[in-house]
């Protein structure tokens, strides 16, 4: 059972970690856009594997299925279709190279001399959609209205932002 | 005759039981799931060879023409030929196409087209995965096949191709509120998401009729509501402008032959047939049976029933409507379908909470009516539409 | 390795690969893919926590992670209007290009 989720575990993680780095290096915007898919379709299967159904399955809805497309999209409005740019990347690059690394150096100290690395997992508890619309209407009202208030907001905003002005001069 | 009904279940328990004999025990549950997809992998692909015949003769006779009828006993062999036809063709992929993804555009899009049966009930407990959120797990694998239809469209580096796929991403991202929201009223009226539940609940039998949802006010909007949006998410006539044949030939799949072309079209009506599968389910009773007398008639017989009448449904509307434009297309979906969704959301609403009798019958059905008349008026206000002439058929 | 370590190992790897992306490329849509992983790393995190930590129960960590997806969508979008309003007066998306404040 164990090597059968370790072997599970592995294939999640070279999918997410293969997809995040293509994207991140990839020449053509298109091929980026298709790798950060995966890794978002892979990231959706670590969910499931973790038992939390409902959002990995609103991880699939919501980013494969939306802002993927989006993405995709405002590549192509902005003629990234087509010929490569000169440079892909900027100038000061090593130095941000540096910064990841360093970051990804504190963050694997921080787990390996932490309690997350001695404790053994609990029991599985899985959260039925009944709990989480019971959660999501008595105790967590206040952020889904919030919510609600935010996503109207962007879509007006993004609507309003991206149109094409009227041309008042002729 | 409860026999017959469960005898696919019978059935595979006794090949996992003859399995069970012979391999060890960690290769059961493997075993189990491939016998339970298999049945799905062999009649939905039958059903597809099936639907292509009786769509081209039902086209056919409505244009007042024979359709195939060359290839054995009233042209019912042609899917036959076809597939032979689709396999010997050559495979020519354009020389400034993206191989990769040329490639693999055809193979996502009938892989998700296949995952979202795992989710169907075709019969009394006859379903590959019991998941507490369903009809979340249908939408979002029908999400996800959009991008695959954009990567067919862009990989061909042909103008048309990706014209017609932007089109295509366009609409089914459109059409994508129209159908859940559409599909709301039912989760709030039955108060789960996992769509076997969904089936039992319209599963008895109180008064003259059966108590699927598609008898009520609101659920005869939303079944109404949900068959156009399935329509325009299928990219099928009239809203085919994607793959319009006399406009931009064969839109996103233009670049395709032999067979992957093939195979985007077994991906189409796969998805069709199981986005069909999702109304049965969730508005027509999935295999509940509508009268208790009928009930000898197995339960994934009535599904298939049911299937069928839906395809015509759609053959029909095939044949007669003429082709939306795009911008009439986009209109549609935003300024008539998702208001009107939202006011059967109400009308739902106000369903739940006003006890069983006339007035709530007469108060949902006033809302959802008024609501359309004053919509469709409304919104036809500022077109100057003449009258039609017919030049030769008077 | 536990499999919490693991999947918080996993967690910032990827951050530090959006973090990488997203300080180093020149196209303004890449930096904004960036940041959609580093905040499905965050999400993974929470939800790696929920999973193996003391209250699974309480599900916070599940409801956290629904919110930040919703947020994250909405955020994706009004960047990348952006980007193509931007796209429209500069001719351009690289984002050492869009400096005439700058000096």
């Amino acid at each position: 059972m164990l090597n059968q989720m370790t072997l599970s575990f592995a294939i999640i993680a070279i999918l997410i970690i293969a997809g995040a780095t293509a994207a991140m290096t990839f020449r053509n915007l298109v091929h980026c856009a298709l790798a950060v898919a995966v890794a978002f379709a892979g990231l959706a299967f670590a969910y499931l594997q973790l038992n939390a159904q409902f959002v990995g399955l609103a991880q699939i809805l919501v980013y494969v299925g939306a802002v993927a497309i989006l993405i995709v999209f405002a590549v192509l409005l902005t003629r990234g279709g087509e010929a490569a740019e000169k440079k892909v990347f900027s100038a000061s690059w090593i130095w941000g190279g540096a910064i990841a690394v360093a970051v990804f150096g504190v963050l694997a100290w921080a787990i390996q001399h932490s309690f997350a690395s001695q404790r053994e997992p609990l029991p599985e508890a899985g959260a039925s959609v009944k709990q989480i619309g019971t959660a999501l209407m008595t105790k967590y009202v206040l952020p889904l209205e919030v919510i609600g208030l935010l996503l109207t907001a962007a879509l007006i905003g993004a609507v309003i932002i991206a149109m094409r002005e009227e041309d008042k001069s002729k | 005759m409860a026999d017959l009904d469960q005898i696919f279940v019978t059935l595979k328990h006794w090949l996992l039981g003859q399995f069970a004999n012979v391999l060890p025990e960690c290769w059961l549950p493997i075993i189990s799931i491939l016998l339970s997809l298999a049945p799905i992998l062999i009649v939905f692909p039958s059903f597809f060879a099936i639907m292509t015949v009786m769509e081209r003769k039902g086209l056919g006779r409505i244009q007042n023409r024979y359709g195939p009828n060359r290839v054995g006993p009233f042209g019912l062999l042609q899917p036959a030929a076809d597939g032979i036809k689709a396999l010997i063709k050559e495979d020519v992929v354009p020389r400034a196409a993206d191989k990769l993804v040329h490639f693999l555009a055809p193979l996502v899009l009938v892989v998700t087209a296949f995952t979202v049966y795992a989710v169907l009930p075709i019969g009394r407990n006859m379903v590959v995965l019991d998941l507490d959120a369903g009809l979340l797990f249908f939408f979002a694998v029908g999400a996800a096949s959009e991008l695959a239809v954009f990567m067919a469209g862009w990989s061909s580096r042909n103008k048309y191709a990706l014209l017609g796929a932007m089109r295509a991403v366009a609409q089914m991202v459109s059409y994508e509120i129209p159908l859940i929201l559409a599909t709301i009223s039912v989760v709030m009226i039955t108060g789960t998401l996992s769509l076997p539940q969904i089936v039992l609940a319209q599963g008895t039998y109180a008064g003259l009729l059966p108590d699927w949802f598609v008898f009520t006010p609101w659920g005869f909007a939303g079944f109404i509501l949900f068959m156009i949006a399935a329509n325009a998410e299928a990219n099928r006539s009239p809203f085919d402008l994607p793959e319009g044949e006399s406009e931009i030939i064969a839109g996103y799949f233009i670049e395709y032959s032999g067979f992957k072309f093939a195979l985007f079209f077994l991906a189409e009506y796969v998805s069709l047939f199981a986005i069909s599968g999702l109304g049965i389910t969730l508005f027509l009773g999935g295999w509940n049976a509508p009268f208790p007398a009928l009930a000898f008639i197995p339960s994934w017989a009535w599904f298939f029933i049911k299937l069928i009448a839906l395809m015509c449904l759609f053959i029909w509307t095939r044949g007669t409507l003429p082709r939306l434009r795009q911008d009439q297309l986009m209109n549609f979906a935003w300024k008539f379908m998702i208001p009107m969704v939202l006011i059967n959301l109400i009308a739902t609403a106000l369903w739940r909470f006003i006890d069983a009798g006339l007035t709530r019958w007469f108060v949902c059905g006033a809302i959802v009516v008024i609501a359309y008349l004053l919509l469709g008026r409304g919104l036809m206000q500022g077109k100057k539409i003449a009258k039609r002439t017919y030049r030769f058929a008077d | 390795m536990t499999p919490l370590a693991g999947y918080l190992l996993l967690s910032a790897m990827l951050f530090a690969i959006g973090l990488a992306g997203a300080l180093t490329r020149r196209n303004a849509i890449i930096v904004l893919i960036g940041i959609e992983l580093m905040l499905n790393a965050a999400n993974l995190n929470f939800i790696a926590f929920w999973r193996f930590g003391p209250n699974p129960e309480a599900l916070t960590g599940m409801m956290f992670v629904i919110f930040a997806i919703a947020v994250a969508a909405a955020e994706a979008a009004v960047g990348l209007a952006l980007i193509i309003a931007i796209y429209r007066h500069y001719k351009t998306t690289a984002v050492d290009e869009v400096n005439h404040l700058k000096g």
